[in-house]
This record gives C-alpha cells, structure tokens and sequence, in this order.
C-alpha cells in the first residue's frame, strides 16, 4: 500500500465517519422537518438536544475531507471545484444555513414567530444538503465530469443534471433520515417519542432499501463503470452483503424495540454502504479521467500528509472519545429543562 | 482579456474579500475570547468571585455562537479557495496543503472541547473543564497560525523549484516555514487579542455607563483591556519585524504600503500623505528624513528600492495600500498610547471614572479598523499576484460563468449573518447580570 493509498483512505474513513455522524444530524433536521402529531414538541426537543453539543465536531470531517482532497489530490480538487461548482456552491449554501439557523434557534430570546422561523430554515436546509451531497458522489461516479485546462467540457449543469446523481441524492437522504432515526429512538426517554421515532425508522429503511436498488437500476444507463465495481468486485460483494446483514439486524432490532442493536447496526448499514461505494469506484476520484495516482501529490507530500493525519489521529481519536463519553449520559442530563442556553449557565442558579 | 473575464475576476475577487472581510471578524473574537472566558474561569476558581463565573458563562456563550458562525464562515473558505481558484489550488494544493491540514486538526480539537466546556459545566471535574478551555483557547491560536502561514506562502513562497510553471521537488513544511509566515502569524494573533480586547472592553464601558457602577463590568473591562493593551504594546515589535521581512522579500509591497516611488537611500518615513501613481509622487505628506531606511533595514542611510523597479503593470493599488497601512499604524499607535495611559491610570487607582470609561468606548473601534485595514495591506499589496512573482491572480480565477450571481447571493448571506450574530451576542453576551452585581453608587 503506498502512501497515496492510504491518503486515499483516510479519505474514505473521513466520508464513512462524516455519514455516520454529520449525515445522522441532517437527517435530525429532516425529522424536525418532518415533526407532527402530539408530540411535535418533544421530537423537536429531542433533536436540538442530540445534535447540539456534538454537530460542530461532526461537520469537520467535511473540513478535512475537503483539507485532504486538495493537498493529496489537487489536480482532482481543481476538477471538482469546475465541474460540479453549481451543487458545491448549493451544499455551502445549505450548510451555511444550516449551521447558523440552528444556532439562531438555539439562542433566540424574542418572539417564538421568528424562533420557528429559524426553526423551519434550519430543517430545510438540513434536507436539502444530503441531497446535493449524494449528487456530488453520484456525479463523479458517473462518468460525466471532464475537465481539461480549468474548462468544464460537460458545462455546469449537465455533469450532474442527470438521473443517476439525482437517484444518489435521493437515496443519501433517506439513508442519513434513516441513520438518524434510529439513533433518535435509542436516545429518547419516553416510550412514546421511542415509538415515533421507530415508525420513522421502519418506514425510511424500507424506502432506503428500494431507493438502493433504484439506484443500482439507474447505474444501468449513466453509470455502467460503478456498477461493474459494485457487481464483480468480490470486496465490494462482501460489503454488500454484510451491508444487508447490518439492515436486516437493525429493522429486526427496531421491530422489536431493541433500539441500541438498531443503533448499531443501521451505522454499520450505512458505513458499509460508504465502504462499497469507495471499493467500486476506486482508484478513481472522479471519473472517467481523474484517479487518485493520477491527480495525487509528489508522495513525499503525500507521505508527510500521512505522518500529519497519524499525529492528529492520536489527539483526535482519544477527545472525540471524551466528547462522546461526557455526552453518552446525556440521558440524566435532559432532566434539566429546555436548552442549552440554560445548560451551560446551570451554576448560576447557585449565586 | 475579455471584458467579461475581467468582470468575472472582479466578481470572485469581491466574493473572496467579502467573506474573508466577515471571517476575518468571526475568527479573531473566536481566537480571542476563550483566552479571555479562561482568564476568567482561571480568576473565580482561584478567586471564587462569582462576578467571575458569570463573565466565564457569558463569554463562553459568546465563544460557542462565534465558533458555529465561524465555523460556517471558514467552511465557505475552504469551498471558495476551491469554486473560485481552482488553478491556484490545483498547482499550489499539494504545495500548502499542509498547513491547511493542520489548521484541519486544531479546529477538530477546538471544536470537541468547546462542546465539552459547554455542556460540560455540571457533568465534568473543574480542573478537566478549566483544561478543556485553555484547550480551546490554544487551539484556536493554532488555526490562526497556521492558516496564515498559507498567507504567508502566498506572499513569500518556498519549498519547491519551479519547472515550466509546475511545482516540482516539494517540500511541505519548507514551503509552510516559509520567511513570511513567523512574522505574520504572530502579527495576526496579536492584532486578533487587540481588537477583540479592545471591541470587548468598550462594550463593557458602554454598559457600565449606562448601568452604573458594578464589579461585573469592571472585572470584564479589567481583564479585556489587559489582554487588548498587552497585546497592542507587543504589537508594535511584531509590525517592525514584519516590515523588515517585507522589505527584504517583498521591495514593491513595502514602496506601496510608504508610498515610495522612487528608489532612494535614507528615504524618509511618510505619516499621511497620498500617492498619486501617474505623477509617481506622495504628496502631503509629513516627512520624518532618513525614517524608512531606519525602520525597514535599521540603518539611517539604507537604499529603499522604490516602485520604479517594478514595471508599472505590477503594482498593486498604491493609493488604498498606503491609506490602508496608514490607517494601520495610526489605529494602532493610539491604542498602543491609550494601553500605556491605561496601565499607569490603573496603577493610580484612577482608572475607574466616568471620563476615563468615555475614552475605553470612543478607542474601542480602532482594533477591528486597524485589523481590516491591516488585512487589506497585505492582500492588496501582494496584488497583482496571488502567489508572489508566480501566478498572477487572474491566471488563477475559475471558468464558471455568471459569478457576480454567487458574488450577491454571498454578500446577502453574509450580511444577514453579521446582523444577526450582532444581535445575538447583544441579547447573551452583555445582557444585565444579575442585580447584586450592580450597587448602584455614583460614579467617581
């Protein structure tokens, strides 16, 4: 394994880790989008607390994946970053919004009107980026994007306008709805909200289940290199198949309200999921012209980024462990009323 | 070129310094205040004062809306080097992709205990949140740091051998220790403490003006003002070693920022004044005779090579440069006086009176005027390249058409979340405290 290799890994773990963690907090904001019935309330509650103290951390994996794309890969950056500018720009748009509407709502004190308002931003902002996510995968898994001399040779809109892209997204947002679903319901108190969040689940499985196998149809046409990987490469094969397993334990496990299996399990569904994709597509980044030998940095460059990520690794792997460990009780925690604004001012009753 | 090309690079131009202009505010507070939300925890632990707690909560809240916003804004950074220059990042990526990475790592480590000093008041021991806060304080220094070493590279490039216009023989952490780096970085960080000290401080005054006097906003004004003031006297030893660097590796930017348009030796210092390219000459000026020579080379009768050693096509906008770095200098030489005044009020026991707190607020601007200025220094003065004497800027801009589309869509974003992020830290940050905090006694 050589050192662009394994570059080209990390990337891969950054993108799983990235779905898990920050695709789980868009789906939240599906579901506040979502929220209905009586306990409207309490599920927005739910999600504002879940996602709160963990979704600023969760999102830097973007930011590195992006950090790693153009030191390792800039040739495959600059590409990127032409071909398929128009849902760049709308996913940096949508996590604009996101994150700045979700702290609005968080800290707004004034009227409970403008409070929804930012409410409803951030729930639409947070289902409209994993669907431009997925289109950038799909997008360049597909073939269409081609850049020679910093000019798009497909223009701007037909290198991810297309069926296949479109299928991505669609799907990356039912899985991430899914994801979160499941985590929602292992993380609520009550009975109830455990119910509410356990249909949701069922049901976006179920639909993410039949979106894949849309999506596998659709590679027929516009994607036919992906597909080849997916279908004949032995890894991906196995991938797939422990990925199926992962569903059927997590559906299994929500069905019968055993909802920290179906944590667990639908994770491992969707990182599986991530995995495969990376093994069909590799060693491409961008197809069909941009492969992660072809568009990588010098590999001593490469070599000092790999010496960086393993440095980092060791501060970053034991504070997230701290960060999930400290909030893994968060259960307790909720006790205390409303949000986070009063949360981190608790001592001050104390005065 | 086209018309349309130029307009296009006008537009990402405006685009980028846009949202660098908001990012550059966001940052700096976020740099800034966890120093000063620890300083504070650090004084009611030791203290146990409760005025201090309530300014460590109030900060911190501060802190976590400026990190989100933040955040957001350094994401659409990282978008933008991407969706505007691509061929910038395409030849210079694996160049200064390092410092970016490791800027990466010490926002990720940022961002971890920030969510734990948040939510961790009643769940974790007080030392291990104390630690999570100087954790997020240094590593919001380290983002700054190293994301200016990029700025620096752009400015001073290293670590590689240029062959027909590619980079070969890279070496990363030459090209992220290059000569500017050091002296800007340091430069930054100090103008980030100054300007959200002073910004901080002046709220304060403000408030206590208008509340009366509290032990609330005075320890807030205490402890702002000393990292403000300490800063801004540090301040002027980092400008001279910048400014030598500068004129050493950079002749026509260190010209434009003095107005220098002829090379000469003991050329003089210029306070004021404005450059008019075509007739090459800095009027109305104030003169100090021999100045510049002293100050860039340290020797009275050095020779300052002027702009006429660069053909007229490479300079960068001479006026706005001088103007800005006079701005500059004269924000920060009166903050630098004020911190001194300051410091010898407070060791009268003089400093709280109503005059004195009148003078907090009306200086309390100058930091931030003086870092945008400074910032425009150094980006229009390396103009008109985007990495020094190598690419030009508009070699480096992207095809994408109809960029002054993105350009609107961005500014009207960034201008609703600078409102808004105004308005919030108002309600949370400096909202009244407690009432036991204000004894409502006259003012000195």
């Amino acid at each position: 394994m050589t050192s662009v290799d394994f570059l080209a890994g990390a990337l891969l773990v950054s993108l799983v880790m990235y779905s898990l963690l920050a695709g789980a907090d868009y789906g939240a904001g599906f579901w506040d989008l979502m929220s209905g019935g009586p306990r409207q309330q309490e599920q927005r509650q739910l999600i504002e607390e879940a996602i709160g103290p963990v979704w600023e951390a969760n999102h830097v994996w973007l930011i590195l994946m992006i950090v790693l794309l153009f030191s390792g890969f800039p040739d495959a950056f600059g590409s990127l970053c032409v071909g398929l500018a128009v849902p760049l720009f709308l996913i940096l748009l949508g996590i604009i919004l996101r994150g700045c509407s979700f702290v609005f709502r968080s800290y707004f004190t004034g009227e409970k009107r403008t409070q929804l308002y930012w409410g409803r931003v951030f729930s639409v902002s947070s289902a409209m980026t994993p669907l431009f996510l997925g289109i950038l995968v799909g997008g360049v898994s597909c073939g269409s994007v081609v850049v020679n001399g910093g000019v798009s040779a497909n223009g701007f809109l037909t290198t991810w306008l297309l069926p296949f892209p479109i299928a991505v997204g669609i799907l990356a947002l039912s899985l991430f709805a899914y994801l979160s679903a499941c985590y929602l319901a292992a993380e609520a108190e009550s009975a109830e909200l455990k119910g509410d969040f356990r249909i949701r689940g069922l049901v976006a499985g179920a639909v993410s289940f039949l979106l894949a196998l849309a999506t596998y149809a659709t590679a027929g046409n516009s994607a036919v290199a992906l597909r080849h990987g997916l279908s004949e490469r032995p890894v991906a094969w196995l991938l797939e198949a422990c990925a199926l397993g992962a569903m059927v334990a997590a559906l299994a496990g929500l069905w019968r309200r055993r909802f920290e299996q179906a944590r667990i399990a639908a994770a491992m569904q969707v990182g599986l999921m991530v995995a495969a994709w990376g093994v069909a597509q590799y060693p491409y980044l961008i197809r069909p012209d941009v492969t992660i030998t072809n568009s990588a940095a010098p590999n001593n460059v490469a070599t000092a980024l790999d010496i960086a990520l393993g440095c980092g690794a060791v501060i970053l792997i034991p504070s997230l462990a701290v960060l999930f460990i400290v909030f893994r009780g968060a259960g307790e925690a909720r006790q205390v009323p409303q949000s986070g604004d009063q949360r981190a001012c608790g001592p001050v009753t104390s005065i | 070129m086209e018309e349309t090309e130029v307009n296009n690079l006008l537009a990402a131009r405006s685009q980028m310094g846009m949202s660098l202009a908001f990012h550059i505010i966001f940052a700096a507070i976020g740099v800034a205040l966890p120093l000063m939300m620890v300083i504070a925890e650090g004084k009611w632990i030791v203290t146990r004062d409760d005025a201090y707690l309530l300014l460590a909560q109030r900060w911190a809240k501060g802190t976590t809306i400026l990190a989100a916003v933040g955040a957001v804004s350094g994401t659409v950074l990282s978008f933008e080097l991407g969706l505007l220059w691509p061929q910038f990042m395409r030849h210079a990526g694996a160049v200064i992709g390092m410092p970016f990475s490791l800027e990466g790592f010490a926002f990720f480590t940022e961002a971890i205990f920030l969510g734990i000093y948040l939510y961790g008041w009643n769940r974790i021991p007080s030392w291990f949140h104390f630690l999570s806060g100087v954790i997020v304080a240094l590593s919001g220094l380290l983002s700054a740091m190293f994301v200016t070493f990029v700025n620096g590279w752009m400015n001073t490039p290293t670590g590689f051998v240029l062959v027909d216009g590619r980079f070969t023989d890279i070496r990363p952490f030459a090209a992220m220790l290059n000569p500017a780096g050091g002296p800007e970085a340091v430069h930054m960080i100090l103008a980030a403490y100054t300007a959200a000290g002073f910004a901080t401080a002046g709220i304060h005054g403000w408030l206590y003006l208008r509340r009366g006097r509290n032990r609330f906003d005075e320890v807030a004004i205490g402890i702002a003002l000393a990292v403000g003031g300490t800063a801004v006297l540090f301040q002027s030893v980092s400008g001279d070693a910048l400014a030598r660097m500068v004129a050493a590796t950079q002749p026509a930017k260190l010209a434009s920022l003095e107005g220098q348009f002829t090379t000469e030796a003991g050329a003089p210092l210029r306070i004021g004044g404005l450059p008019y390219p075509k007739e090459r000459v800095t009027k109305y000026a104030l003169e100090i005779p021999h100045g510049l020579s002293l100050l860039a080379f340290h020797n009275e009768d050095a020779v300052v090579k002027g702009l006429d050693q660069v053909p007229e096509s490479d300079w960068p906008n001479v006026r706005i440069v001088h103007l800005c770095f006079q701005t500059m200098v004269g924000c920060g030489s009166v903050l630098s006086l004020f911190a001194l005044v300051a410091l010898w009020l407070q060791r009268k026991k003089k400093f709280f009176s109503r005059p004195v707190i009148r003078l907090v607020v009306l200086v309390s601007p100058l930091g931030f005027i003086a870092l945008e200025a400074g910032w425009m220094v150094t980006e229009l003065g390396r103009q008109p390249w985007i990495i020094y004497h190598i690419l030009r800027t508009r070699d480096a801009v992207t095809s994408l058409p109809h960029l002054s589309v993105t350009f609107t869509l961005m500014t009207a974003v960034y201008l609703t979340l600078g409102a808004i992020t105004t308005w919030l830290l108002a309600k949370h940050v400096i909202a009244s405290p407690e009432t036991q905090f204000i004894e409502k006694e006259e003012m000195v």
